[in-house]
């Protein structure tokens, strides 16, 4: 695949700086630029649960040279699109606008990255904004939070992997402006960032302009990452959880991965093997639980707990998820998983199912390069990660070179006795034949 | 964290104090991609576009789908369900692989309106994606086994559907403002699916999967010229001399009382309003497009910046269009927690006021200007983003023409004209639904007015 040419540099304040330019003829006049800030919401304090997301939110709300609102207007009003996000591991910030508003794209992440406004007021109206956004995704959702909220304290024992990353409303409420200021101290330095821009521009001109407007923000110390390791379980654990708005009961396994930066090869075979199991019509799981023995609504497996793989470090988790009738039961599900897995443990895939997974991934990845937004944000996550951007475009090659013997080895080390299993079941009053039918 | 760290005024502060934003520089324009446009001998509508850096094809064929009966659309879900699972050659198993070889896929789903079918592959798989496509068009045979297990799992995923609160909100909507027209009837019922069977499903297909007032656009790295020609081979066999059922036109919205609708243990509402708008066609769509933005149509706009940035209502609240055929339509939405739902809706309505009666401003009109003709770019930078704006352009008869316009048009628009447009948003044009908890709404609903209970 056309793979693309990656810059780097570090200024002398530690912000480290990955250029992609797009080079292909016809190319739309359009750049990415986005900052990934080494903290997730593993790393936010204890009795601050939601905090990581919630300092999100208050990086847009103004800076020493803008109001409240004007990050916004700035960027839309130059034709641009923006967003941020808040991971495990890491927080993105990203624009994607047309060439022409590079500099001023560059010149509103730094000048947040330099002098964010932390404010009360501003702080009061974004706990209610993250509130809301709590009620639409996850409290007056069926389904809400499953399984990326509901599954990691069953599977996991420390505050850092097992707590809630979107927030208890008590956490939020009582989050202070202080409390954003040592957040930001700690976590926001620009050695504890990476920068990456893609797209529609001229290496040496981008390279001068990143000077220009990074190159004053003054180096912070950046404190050494803990380690969020953990052992394996020792024993399966089960855990339950009351849906008050589900109409069908849904279960979650999680298993812990290979180590995704030093065990990357053994990690990739687990993202085959999740594709074998669950994609495309033909794949195991749908075949045998979907339309053979008609156990489920739906079944998905996959590596991460934030839909996509490669998206943490370690430790990391292999999730199933499925919708199912109440008449099944939630054991009929994970037997017929655990079947299936047993069958790839001792056989492995045919070659025809690895060559299948290696050609999806491949277009997969096409796709995905193909937008600039993906593109830069593959690359700024990767880059901080697994301090290798140019692992996007290796993929598909080291997806090809996983063999039948890896992804066996795969299913084997899924066992049964170090997982955890976490039974969704509704609660509301709302039955299946009610649900809002009529409403 | 760190114990010794700065004040929230020390990190708002800098030595060199504030800076100014720099300026934009000299905007470069990208030449529209090679398109071919063209009707093939079956009455197929082609539209097909060279565009973007990687080796894949990004293919939507629309089919217009409308039925009148009401088991119509219960029948259309389960064709849509199981169009790619069974032909005299494929079964579905045999589907998915040959479409996994070459990195495709193909998905097909249905509404009021149309039949869609999506699909991908690498470049050099084209001809098998359009093979596959072509077998399922001609020769799908929807066996009995598929279709019976298919009603069962659409019955409880219409259950699952019918749990989410954006779906009960959008058939409370679709219901108040347009009653039993087929437009409405979006999600089907599921005792209408148990009762569909495989040869009814057989004989919708042959009435209604038709070539003759269908679009097929392809975008991707080939040549277009090329790939019209591949298309009219691949697909010589499809033909009919009928046209695909076209949605009769949509009543004129009016204005009216919001209903309120009742939702069990509910803690967040959805505020769903809606007036007449404009079709894209009309000569007034780029000014009344502006005028969008600046009410609530993208994130610096009046309602955005009134009902969550100021009051934090809401996490999201966004006014769009909604269009088919002939007509577009305005919906303005918003969830937000039942404590707050009067207030919303009654700050949402003095936006509505405000914007009709105090015209957007030069700054206002500007921003979303550039806003507008900036997310074209980017919007259509990728394949999939070109090929989903050619699709919902094409079913409205237009074609990249229109999109290679559009820029210029948006340019043109004056200040007047917006103000005219800004008149759509008269709250009084407005009607809609909130869905939540009515014993915690109700009080303060009637407190504000213009609310019946559902």
């Amino acid at each position: 695949m056309a793979e693309p040419q990656l810059h780097r540099l570090t200024l002398p304040n530690g912000l480290r700086v990955v250029l992609a330019p797009d080079d292909a003829p016809g190319r739309a006049p359009v750049v990415g630029v986005s900052v990934h800030y080494d903290v997730g919401f593993r790393s936010e304090p204890e009795g601050r649960t939601g905090f990581a997301h919630l300092f999100e939110h208050l990086m847009f709300q103004g800076s020493e040279s803008l109001e409240k609102l004007a990050h916004f207007r700035h960027v839309q009003g130059s034709g641009g699109i923006f967003n941020g996000s808040t991971h495990q591991d890491y927080t993105d910030y990203f624009q994607v606008l047309p060439s022409a508003a590079l500099e001023r794209a560059l010149f509103l992440e730094a000048d947040r990255m330099r002098a964010p406004k932390l404010t009360e007021e501003n702080l009061r109206n974004q706990v209610d904004v993250v509130k809301e956004e709590i009620r639409l995704n996850v409290l007056n959702r069926p389904y809400g939070g499953f399984p990326w909220i509901l599954l990691p304290p069953v599977l996991y024992g420390t505050f850092a992997n097992a707590h809630n990353g979107y927030g208890d409303f008590t956490d939020l409420e009582e989050a202070t402006v202080d409390d954003c200021a040592a957040f930001f101290d700690t976590f926001y330095a620009p050695g504890n960032a990476v920068l990456t821009i893609t797209g529609d521009l001229d290496v040496e001109q981008t390279t001068e302009l990143v000077h220009r407007h990074f190159g004053d923000v003054p180096a912070r110390a950046v404190r050494e990452r803990p380690s969020f390791a953990e052992p394996f379980p020792e024993r399966e654990l089960r855990g339950h959880h009351a849906d008050p708005h589900a109409p069908l009961p849904a279960v979650a396994i999680g298993h812990r991965l290979p180590d995704p930066v030093g065990e990357l090869d053994a990690y990739l075979a687990n993202v085959v093997l999740a594709a074998v199991l669950t994609d495309g019509d033909a794949s195991r799981l749908q075949q045998r639980m979907v339309y053979r023995d008609q156990l489920v609504v739906d079944v998905h497996a996959g590596c991460g707990l934030m839909g996509a793989p490669l998206d943490a470090r370690d430790p990391d988790t292999f999730t199933f998820t499925a919708i199912h009738t109440p008449e099944v039961g939630a054991d009929r599900v994970v037997g017929a998983i655990d079947e299936e897995l047993d069958a790839l443990a001792s056989s492995g895939p045919t070659a025809e199912e690895l060559s299948r997974v290696t050609a999806r991934w491949t277009a997969g990845l096409h796709r995905e390069n193909d937008r600039v937004v993906s593109r830069t944000l593959d690359l700024g996550s990767a880059e901080l990660v697994h301090g290798k951007a140019e692992l996007i475009s290796e993929l598909p090659r080291r997806i090809s070179e996983v063999t039948v013997e890896h992804v066996a080895e795969a299913a084997k080390a899924l066992r049964p006795d170090a997982r955890a299993v976490l039974e969704l079941e509704p609660a509301g009053s709302d039955s299946a034949d009610s649900a809002g039918g009529t409403a | 964290m760190t114990a010794a760290h700065r004040t929230a005024e020390e990190i708002g502060r800098t030595e060199a104090g504030p800076r100014p934003l720099p300026p934009l520089g000299e905007p470069r324009s990208s030449q529209p991609p090679a398109t071919v446009d063209t009707v093939l001998g079956n009455g197929l509508r082609v539209v097909a576009a060279r565009h973007g850096a990687v080796p894949m094809v990004e293919l939507r064929l629309r089919i217009p789908f409308a039925g009148e009966d009401t088991m119509h659309p219960a029948r259309a879900e389960v064709l849509a369900e199981t169009l790619l699972t069974g032909t005299s050659t494929r079964d579905r198993v045999r589907f998915d692989t040959d479409l996994a070889a070459v990195g495709g896929d193909l998905q097909s789903v249905v509404t009021p309106e149309q039949l869609s079918i999506t699909g991908d592959a690498l470049a050099d798989g084209l001809p098998t994606l359009l093979d596959v496509l072509a077998d399922a068009l001609t020769d799908a045979v929807y066996p009995d086994t598929e279709v019976a297990g298919e009603k069962d799992r659409l019955v409880e995923r219409l259950a699952v559907a019918r749990s989410q609160p954006r779906v009960i909100a959008r058939e409370a909507l679709q219901r108040h403002r347009y009653g039993d027209h087929p437009f409405v009837r979006e999600v089907p019922e599921a005792e209408n699916v148990a009762r569909v069977d495989s040869a009814e499903v057989r004989t919708l297909h042959q009435e209604s999967v038709l070539p003759r007032g269908s679009v097929l656009v392809l975008v991707g790295d080939f040549d277009p010229d090329t790939v019209v020609a591949q298309v009219e081979r691949a697909l010589s066999g499809w033909s009919s001399q009928n046209s695909a059922e076209k949605l009769p036109a949509l009543p004129t919205l009016d204005g009216g009382d919001v209903q309120l609708v009742h939702r069990e243990g509910a803690v967040q509402s959805q505020i769903r309003l809606s007036a007449q708008g404009l079709p894209r066609t009309d000569p007034g769509y780029a000014a009344l497009q502006i005028a969008n933005l600046t009410f609530g149509g993208y994130f610096s706009s009046r309602l955005v910046e009134n009902i969550r940035e100021d009051k934090g209502y809401t996490y999201g609240a966004h006014s769009a269009f909604e269009f088919t055929r002939d007509n577009g339509t305005i919906l303005v939405d918003a969830d937000t927690a039942s404590e707050v739902t009067a207030a919303a809706l009654w700050e949402t309505r003095y936006e509505l006021g405000r914007f009709a009666l105090v015209p957007p401003t030069g700054t206002e009109i500007e921003s979303a200007r550039q806003y507008a003709i900036g997310s074209l770019l980017t919007s259509t930078a990728s394949q999939t983003g070109l090929a989903s704006q050619l699709a919902s352009l094409a079913v409205l008869g237009l074609g990249m023409d229109w999109l290679a316009a559009h820029p210029d048009r948006l340019r043109q628009v004056t200040g007047e004209q917006i103000a005219e447009a800004a008149r759509y948003y008269a709250p009084t044009a407005f009607t809609g639904v909130v869905v939540g908890d009515a014993e915690k709404l109700l009080p303060h609903l009637n407190d504000i007015g213009g609310v019946v209970v559902g």
